[in-house]
């Protein structure tokens, strides 16, 4: 391949074939310096954001926090016409729809959500539409309820497993996006008919067919792509050939993918290193100025803070503040040495100072002890002023990943174009082990959920006799666990495929079953508690134990206290074996995460009373957070038990949520960065994978439930992504209120 | 035998931040013979109760935190209670945390006679967060219960052997703030030579739950929390001191 569009780049093996690692590496320019190189925003952005400021006033006074819905348009890549906030001011272009913040329906997941999610904003779906779905064109969710055994239906509708992404777009798959900027859409046709052309072997069997398939259905995907953006008036099927366009190629490629998925994450992936490279080349040649590269950047995030989808009250309870999850990786190191930090890591972070704190995109920064000091002061300071930072373990994950992987939705590292997962939500552990104490009983209504197992009938429980039932029943689990997802991965592709994102990835691809565990802290600490201390049954007149009496302490998770952390790494273990015990569909490699993102407090919600002491009803930790108010010993030691938990069987990601007082931090701004950047090495240095930062104090969000017209970007981070907090439920605001939040008198 | 080697125990905090420079690991040890009106930590003063551990169990806790310590310019700081109590326990533990190389605060009154184990514990200590209760003796009786020419004598020789120490004042209204009081405290703290920092703490009353958990009452309930007013009054009295930072803590 060869183009004019490359001029003024180093050449290597990433113009023989697609491989935007190696463009990188050839390529990029680390930036070891501090922040002092950063501008203000133009006075084009300022008025822009202030348009887009007003947008967002007026959906939060609309029904549901919903502006608009185009009920007629069954949205595709080129369903609706261009669409722009200000087209005079916008320097890149491009939304969902025709207007900003008005929400597209996507049917192909399910239609039964798209006419809930309609009901409740006030709308009807077009008849039309209705028509079509209802009879002629079966979706995933159809697809999905057609292949259920009872034993699916039972564990779902007691909440052993719940969340599943059966009757929504399971997302979390990242294209390659930066594809589309370096290559043009063209070179991407080609290199996929090329693929095709190998498929057709004597042996046609189903698999052969299937691809064959898929990837017709890419190019036709890419075709689309390039009717999209030409209705924007761009013609995208060579390479961009300046920064401005590879921000906007490389966006049309995202945005093809938003208007035909609605994914339940979809992130962006790791771009802003790639595009740093662009701009450096326009920089030196003076085409643009350092102003002008922040307003690129600023009108970039400006459109990804516009991204909206179409979702159901009851999804917002799971996913509560209307999160996308459009995740971006910043930074991390090179396995060359070479940090991947460059002044475009500090551009993305600075956005938000120009535009002011926001949820969306998730801002992820890759952490390694060795990333340059002046990175390192800078995304910290903007932690502690804005709580919208998430950090993950690049020295853990580069290990495992290489150095061009990025996160999708809170914590799962995938290789950028070259993996991708069937996501699938969680198995709640901690009902589990209230199944094994009841012989699979529900603790709750009493029905028999699972086939029945011998119940425990003794006074006191045995932690022998505990441990032989819940390893029983987490069998069991696992066993109807992988049975759903094969069920909803094969009919998702089936009916509602994500074409334009698996064009952006190579022929073979690693593809991981990811599964989870919510719930961790309760069952660690409830096992804590049988081997430590006693713990009494209470049983109701059908012989149901729906309480339970702890006679004496126990150790705790969360406190640095190897006897129950140790319990707590175990049931990991333990669980994702079991689950290696079943075929998955495609192959996919079985992963584990513990992570709940906000469904901590309606998996509580759905759980019985137990063993550890926990009432019914009450919200689990989490992520993998102990339970609240159990750490005693401070935040290092909730750390040090977080870093405990071993990566290599939690592949998917650990997820642990940290909220801190600015007092308790430190005495001023510069002690509280320093012990915050020490804070970060050490718990990575252990090995710890993920780790949200919060900085605030409990009065703050107390004012904020009361007063949520003054604080209209007040952002903090729950578990894998932020959220506007004025947007939470008000069940979800106590439950952040009431977390650990590491004070001292 | 055996008692050399135990402490008693109150509390632990792995992140401390407001005791000494850096990221603390703070012990927070049981009992304290002082009997301070304002008191935050109601709950430190009996001597009897408290967990027990040994030393190798405490050292071994504390290295574990060493990827957070060493690179935040840390340490580990023994609070209380009053450590000094247990002075011939926290001998062996110094001793060993030497060994790691691993910076070392006391936080206490320094009321205290200078004994030779006390001149050890001194000696194995890098920096003293010195707690001046009042600098006039009779009010410190009446304030805390003890006159003051013990942790007198105690800064004074901290002075002399050339030990680094951060003086705290709690600024306590009607009882620590006049500026008579203050003028008298600069006095002192001028014939100090290896004094770092003075840490003016303002009084607050987010102890007083302790109290009443015990079923106490508690002796301040007059007494109005310090203000930032206060604080600035007496950081401008204390000013000109030849010392570089003059600091609040919450």
């Amino acid at each position: 391949m060869k183009f004019d569009a490359w001029n003024g780049f180093q050449n290597g093996d990433w113009q023989k074939e697609i491989d935007v690692r190696s463009f990188i590496q050839t390529n990029y320019t680390p930036y070891e310096g501090d922040a002092s190189f950063l501008v203000g925003p133009t006075e084009r952005t300022k008025k822009l954001w202030d348009e887009v400021l007003e947008l967002y006033k007026k959906e939060k006074a609309s029904e549901g926090g919903v502006l608009d819905i185009d009920t007629k348009t069954i949205s595709t890549i080129t369903a609706h016409d261009a669409g722009y906030i200000d087209k005079d001011l916008e320097q890149i272009v491009g939304l969902q729809t025709d207007k900003p913040l008005k929400r597209a329906i996507m049917p192909f997941g399910g239609i039964r959500i798209v006419e809930k999610s309609c009901e409740a904003y006030g709308r009807k779906v077009d008849p039309e539409t209705d028509k079509i779905f209802h009879g002629i064109r079966k979706t995933h969710n159809d697809g999905v309820f057609d292949a259920y055994t009872p034993d699916i239906r039972a564990a779902r509708s007691s909440h052993l497993i719940t969340g599943l992404p059966d009757g929504y777009g399971r997302g979390r798959i990242i294209g390659d996006y930066r594809r589309v900027a370096l290559y043009g859409v063209d070179a991407l046709i080609e290199d996929r008919k090329h693929i095709i052309d190998l498929l057709n072997h004597d042996e046609f069997t189903e698999e052969l067919v299937r691809e064959r398939e898929e990837f017709a259905e890419q190019v036709k995907a890419l075709e689309a792509l390039k009717v999209m953006a030409a209705k924007y008036g761009y013609d995208i099927s060579k390479p961009a050939t300046n920064a401005k366009e590879a921000v906007q190629w490389l966006y049309f490629g995202y945005l093809a993918a938003i208007k035909d998925q609605n994914g339940a994450a979809m992130s962006i992936g790791r771009t802003s290193t790639f595009l740093d490279i662009y701009f450096e080349r326009d920089l030196k040649n003076g085409t643009l100025t350092e102003e002008d590269v922040q307003e690129i950047m600023d009108h970039f995030v400006m459109k990804l803070r516009l991204v909206r989808f179409l979702r159901t009250p009851e999804y917002n309870e799971l996913f509560s503040g209307d999160p996308v999850w459009v995740t971006e990786s910043i930074g991390g190191m090179g396995i060359d040495g070479r940090t991947l930090v460059t002044k475009n890591s500090f551009r993305i972070l600075h956005t938000l100072e120009t535009l002011g704190p926001a949820p969306e995109p998730n801002l992820t920064v890759l952490w390694s002890t060795r990333l340059p000091r002046g990175f390192k002061e800078y995304t910290t300071k903007l932690s502690i002023e804005t709580s919208s930072i998430q950090y993950e373990n690049d020295d853990l994950m580069r290990k495992f990943w290489g150095d061009d992987y990025g996160i999708a939705c809170c914590v799962s590292a995938m290789q950028i174009g070259k993996q991708m997962q069937f996501f699938g939500a969680r198995a709640n552990l901690a009902k589990t082990l209230l199944y094994a104490i009841n012989g699979g009983r529900d603790e709750k209504t009493g029905k028999q959920v699972t086939p029945k197992f011998a119940p425990i009938t003794s006074e006191y429980l045995d932690y022998n006799e505990v441990m032989e039932k819940f390893d029983n029943m987490m069998e069991y689990v696992a066993k109807i666990y992988i049975k759903a997802l094969n069920a909803i991965h094969y009919m998702h592709d089936k009916y509602s495929y994500e074409a334009i994102e698996m064009a952006l990835h190579d022929r073979n691809i690693l593809r991981t079953m990811a599964c989870g565990i919510a719930g961790l802290s309760v069952v660690a600490d409830s096992l804590s508690a049988i081997k430590y201390s006693k713990v009494k049954v209470i049983r109701d007149e059908t012989g149901l134990a729906v309480d339970y009496e702890i006679e004496g302490d126990y150790p705790k998770f969360g406190n640095d206290d190897d006897r129950v952390d140790q319990i707590a790494v175990d049931i990991i273990k333990t669980f994702l074996g079991k689950l290696q015990k079943h075929c998955t569909y495609k192959h996919s490699k079985h992963t584990l995460s513990v992570l709940t993102i906000t469904s901590n407090v309606v998996y509580g919600k759905a759980t019985g009373n137990t063993p550890d002491g926990r009432r019914a009803g009450a919200p689990f930790g989490p992520g993998a957070n102990p339970l609240h108010g159990r750490d005693t010993n401070g935040a290092l030691a909730v750390m040090n038990s977080i870093a405990k938990l071993p990566y290599k069987y939690s592949e998917d990601g650990i997820s642990y949520t940290f909220s801190i007082t600015p007092k308790a931090l430190g005495k001023d701004e510069s002690s509280r960065v320093n012990n915050l950047v020490s804070m970060l090495d050490g718990f990575f240095a252990q090995e710890g994978h993920h780790i949200n930062v919060n900085v605030f104090d409990r009065a703050l969000l107390l004012d904020a439930m009361e007063h949520p017209e003054n604080y209209p970007q007040l952002t903090i981070r729950v578990s894998g992504y932020a959220v506007n907090f004025v947007k939470l439920t008000r069940e979800q605001q106590l439950d952040v209120i009431n977390r650990t939040i590491h004070e001292r008198i | 035998m055996g008692e050399n080697n135990v402490l008693r125990v109150h509390s632990f905090e792995s992140f401390g931040t407001v005791d000494g420079p850096g990221i603390r690991y703070v012990i927070f040890l049981q009992g304290c013979h002082l009997r301070c009106k304002y008191c935050q930590n109601r709950d430190t003063w009996e001597e009897k109760i408290g967990q027990l551990y040994e030393v190798d169990d405490i050292v071994k806790r504390i290295l574990k935190y060493q990827n957070y310590i060493k690179p935040s310019g840390g340490g580990v700081t023994v609070s209380g209670g009053e450590p000094l109590l247990q002075t011939r326990s926290l001998i062996p533990l110094f001793e060993e945390l030497k060994k790691y190389n691993i910076h070392i605060a006391v936080d206490t009154s320094g009321m205290f006679s200078l004994t030779d184990n006390v001149k050890k514990l001194i000696d194995l200590t890098d920096l003293f967060l010195l707690d001046i209760k009042h600098i006039v003796p009779a009010k410190c009786k009446e304030l805390v219960g003890f006159s003051n020419e013990l942790e007198i004598e105690f800064a004074k020789y901290l002075s002399e052997i050339g030990k680094p120490m951060w003086i705290r004042q709690v600024l306590v209204p009607g009882y620590t703030d006049s500026e008579e009081d203050l003028l008298k405290l600069k006095e002192f703290l001028s014939t100090l030579k290896t004094v770092e920092k003075v840490e003016i703490l303002p009084y607050h009353d987010l102890g007083k739950f302790k109290w009443e958990n015990m079923g106490l009452k508690y002796p301040l309930d007059d007494v109005r929390p310090a203000t930032t007013e206060d604080f600035e009054r007496a950081k401008k009295i204390l000013r000109n001191l030849n010392i570089k930072q003059i600091l609040t803590k919450t």
